[in-house]
């Protein structure tokens, strides 16, 4: 903080702070392993319970 | 009171009609619900709460920061501390609402009649940008400074310097702790009323309501 950003330059017109892409890259990463990893209990509970569809 | 009075005055009294409006659209059991859908045993389903937590630490640090004042946040260690609660819960918060935004795109869950839920999570996503540049603005630093004169001249290219003011504190204060954490608690009130009343959408797939 209170300090310069460091940047990547890509390009003449693309460029990026390192701290931005980092974030960009964790949300990425979290999305990812979100639709990856299996959730706890989620395999054969069936509790279609929902009262969601009404 | 006896009922024969209650019965005779829920058709016109307002309350009333409130009431049953309420009643139809969210009973009790769909308010606080303790069962969802198979579908919604997922992670991605996880960052809606995740983002609510985030802002609960950004409200309590940020109160927590108001009462102290910044000549407590920007010398005492507990200070600072805080002011890093505030900072980090707010990072964590956009993380947590862009992969929640993308979890929902991708799934279209604007689906079987959730176009408010969307739209008033879009509103909040919005609220919650402007709720963030306020804070830039006063963090009292020289960071916050040089964002502020940067801003402000692009808030008058474009005609509202006028009435919005990067540069003026006490209106940029006054914004960022009253005005948009209020707009955008209302909102977040509204986006999960919203969801526990028609539901959390189903996978594309295993959609039985159609889509529009």
């Amino acid at each position: 903080m209170n300090v310069p950003a460091t940047y990547i330059h890509f390009t003449s017109w693309l460029q990026i702070s390192v701290a931005n892409l980092i974030v960009i890259l964790v949300m990425i990463a979290l999305f990812t392993i979100a639709l990856l990893t299996p959730f706890p209990g989620s395999n054969t509970k069936g509790s279609h319970k929902s009262g969601d569809h009404k | 009171m006896s009922s024969e009075l209650d019965t005779k005055t829920e058709s016109t009294m307002w309350t009333a009609k409130l009431r049953n409006s309420w009643q139809r659209n969210l009973p009790i059991d769909k308010l606080l619900p303790d069962t969802q859908p198979a579908y919604v045993a997922s992670w991605i389903y996880i960052f809606g709460v995740l983002t609510i937590a985030a802002f609960g630490d950004i409200i309590v640090s940020g109160l927590i920061l108001s009462f102290a004042g910044p000549a407590w946040y920007h010398t005492s260690s507990l200070g600072l501390f805080v002011n890093s609660l505030h900072f980090w819960g707010v990072q964590l918060f956009f993380v947590f609402m862009v992969v929640h935004l993308w979890g929902k795109f991708w799934m279209a869950a604007w689906r079987g009649g959730r176009f408010r839920t969307w739209l008033t999570g879009i509103v909040a996503f919005l609220a919650s940008i402007g709720t963030a540049f306020t804070g830039y603005l006063i963090q009292t630093n020289f960071d916050s400074q040089w964002i502020a004169y940067e801003a402000k001249d692009g808030f008058n290219a474009v005609g509202i310097g006028a009435f919005f003011t990067p540069t003026n504190i006490g209106q940029i204060m006054l914004i960022h702790v009253a005005l948009l954490p209020l707009v955008l608690g209302v909102i977040t009130v509204w986006h999960v009323l919203l969801v526990r009343k028609n539901g959390v959408v189903p996978p594309m797939d295993a959609a039985p309501e159609g889509g529009n």
